[in-house]
């Protein structure tokens, strides 16, 4: 599989170690990346919260690169990304008018006719059956909670993706392979998104109730599919307990870092040392049992997890 | 907040947010679905449901002040619930950047506002986001707001803990082609809805 690569800012800066293990597993499954040349920003909250007209043509600009480059489908594994890349697509896909202008505004012609994918979508792709051939290190010690958090499935009629209330996509990639996943109530709820620097306590509040109902619900990591999730509930995750006075100790892995483990990659190929819950105090052994509740901090610095 | 305290014409601001979130305010019947899935509408002044309804009365001055609309995260449930398609998120959107454009945004939500400002300055410069520039704007815009020591150097350890992890960057990436994304600023600041 032939893919463009849209990495977007945070896999180019604080959130580095997702682009690494996302890396790591699409090369060993085949899945060539090529990024798309002098791709920029997509605008992100501030874009859609300041100025409608930029939310459209930054991400245009994006997808006329892609589409110069002769690629039908790209891979955008920041949702807050995808979304952008997704609203601006639908956009000009419905309003002649609005390509027109915005072909001349980006400087491209921008037809819309790349399709824009999530890292989800690129391992349903692959499948699961070649997945679960692939498979070195079955994740038997694995009990997730697999988080959605709001933009790989909202709004619906953007996404197309999976059920926007209750997903199941990253559950069935996760039983594939041999990991277990819980049933919690918080796997499409806000994480408080950009707010880390602006309002931290919100990000506090959301992030800690996401915390407590994966570890009432028997869960011993978190997966997610989205770098701002993975800041807020991970780099955060020592603040939030402050605040608290509780003790999370909750791994948060992105799908990538065990869709790689489950592939036989050690943790700092994937770049899981790098963690903030998981990369102090590395103890031998990893997680012990799927209903040992949180696992302790540091547990993903090792090999066996 | 006093309804005598009109700080624009709003009859004309509810088809502009209408235009920005091409969405029909008067589709909105009421039902309360976006507040009760909305994460942040315990702590907020005026929650969806009112501000569609202040909208719908002729009040956007009250919904351009109310600081709801900068506590609001975006998560979109609001939208993805609503049985009447309404776009509340993009409403959302819309009232953000008019009280933002208008310089009517409330005082107490500065912040967030200065956030969202510092990230497209910055954009708009390297093309692509540099998160060490975007904290440092962020904070001296806010310290000139609020001159609030404590917040300017809040979250200052994490730097080296970061570093520690190479996961920060003292030179960011920059577009090659910033000239372009200057032009495209340019032309989509001109304040018309596209």
């Amino acid at each position: 599989m032939n893919l463009a690569y849209y990495p977007g800012c945070a896999l180019h800066g604080s959130s580095n170690d997702y682009e690494q293990s996302l890396r790591a597993c699409l090369e060993t499954l085949d899945v060539q990346l090529k990024e798309i040349d002098d791709w920029i920003c997509c605008g992100a909250t501030a874009a859609h919260s300041l100025n409608q007209k930029l939310a459209i043509a930054l991400p245009a600009r994006n997808l006329a690169l892609a589409e110069d480059e002769g690629y039908q489908q790209m891979l955008a594994p920041c949702p807050m990304c995808s979304m952008q890349l997704l609203k601006a697509r639908k956009a000009l896909v419905e309003d002649e008018a609005l390509r027109r202008r915005m072909s001349e505004i980006v400087e491209l012609e921008v037809r819309g006719d790349t399709q824009v994918l999530n890292l989800i979508q690129v391992f349903e792709a692959i499948g699961l059956d070649r997945l679960k051939a692939a498979v070195k290190a079955p994740l038997g010690s694995i009990c997730a909670a697999c988080y959605y958090g709001c933009l790989l499935t909202r709004p619906a009629s953007v996404a197309e993706f999976d059920d926007c209330e209750q997903p199941r996509s990253m559950e069935k990639i996760l039983e594939a392979l041999g990991g277990k996943t819980v049933d919690w109530n918080y796997r499409t709820e806000c994480c408080g998104a950009g707010m880390t620097m602006a309002n931290e306590q919100t990000v506090l509040d959301l992030s800690h109730k996401i915390l407590s109902n994966a570890a009432a619900h028997g869960a011993n990591c978190l997966v997610v599919a989205c770098p701002m999730c993975h800041v807020n509930l991970d780099m955060k995750q020592p603040a939030i307990e402050r605040h608290y006075g509780v003790r999370h100790e909750m791994p948060i892995y992105y799908l990538s870092d065990v869709v790689g483990l489950a592939l036989g990659f050690k943790p700092e190929a994937l770049g899981i040392d790098r963690h903030f819950v998981c990369s102090a105090d590395p103890a031998p052994g990893g997680v012990s049992t799927s209903d040992a509740g949180p696992a302790r901090r540091g547990t993903g610095a090792t090999g066996k997890v | 907040m006093k309804s005598e305290n009109v700080v624009l014409n709003s009859s004309s601001v509810v088809p502009l947010v209408e235009s920005l979130a091409h969405t029909r305010i008067c589709d909105c019947y009421q039902c309360g679905k976006c507040t009760a899935g909305c994460p942040m509408a315990a702590g907020m002044d005026i929650p969806p449901t009112r501000l569609i309804r202040l909208l719908q009365l002729g009040h956007a001055d009250r919904a351009l002040q109310a600081q709801a609309i900068w506590q609001c995260v975006s998560c979109q449930t609001c939208a993805t619930r609503c049985p009447k398609s309404v776009d509340c998120a993009g409403v959302m959107d819309a009232l953000r950047q008019l009280s933002a454009e208008r310089g009517v945004a409330t005082p107490k939500q500065q912040r967030t506002m200065l956030f969202q400002k510092a990230f497209l300055k910055n954009i708009r410069r390297n093309g692509r986001l540099n998160e060490l520039e975007l904290i440092g704007e962020f904070k001296f815009s806010t310290f000139l707001h609020d001159r609030s020591l404590s917040f300017l150097f809040k979250d200052a350890t994490l730097a080296p803990e970061l570093m520690k992890r190479k996961k920060f960057h003292l030179v960011g990436e920059k577009a090659h082609n910033r000239a372009v994304v200057a032009r495209i600023f340019a032309r989509c600041m001109d304040n018309s809805p596209s």
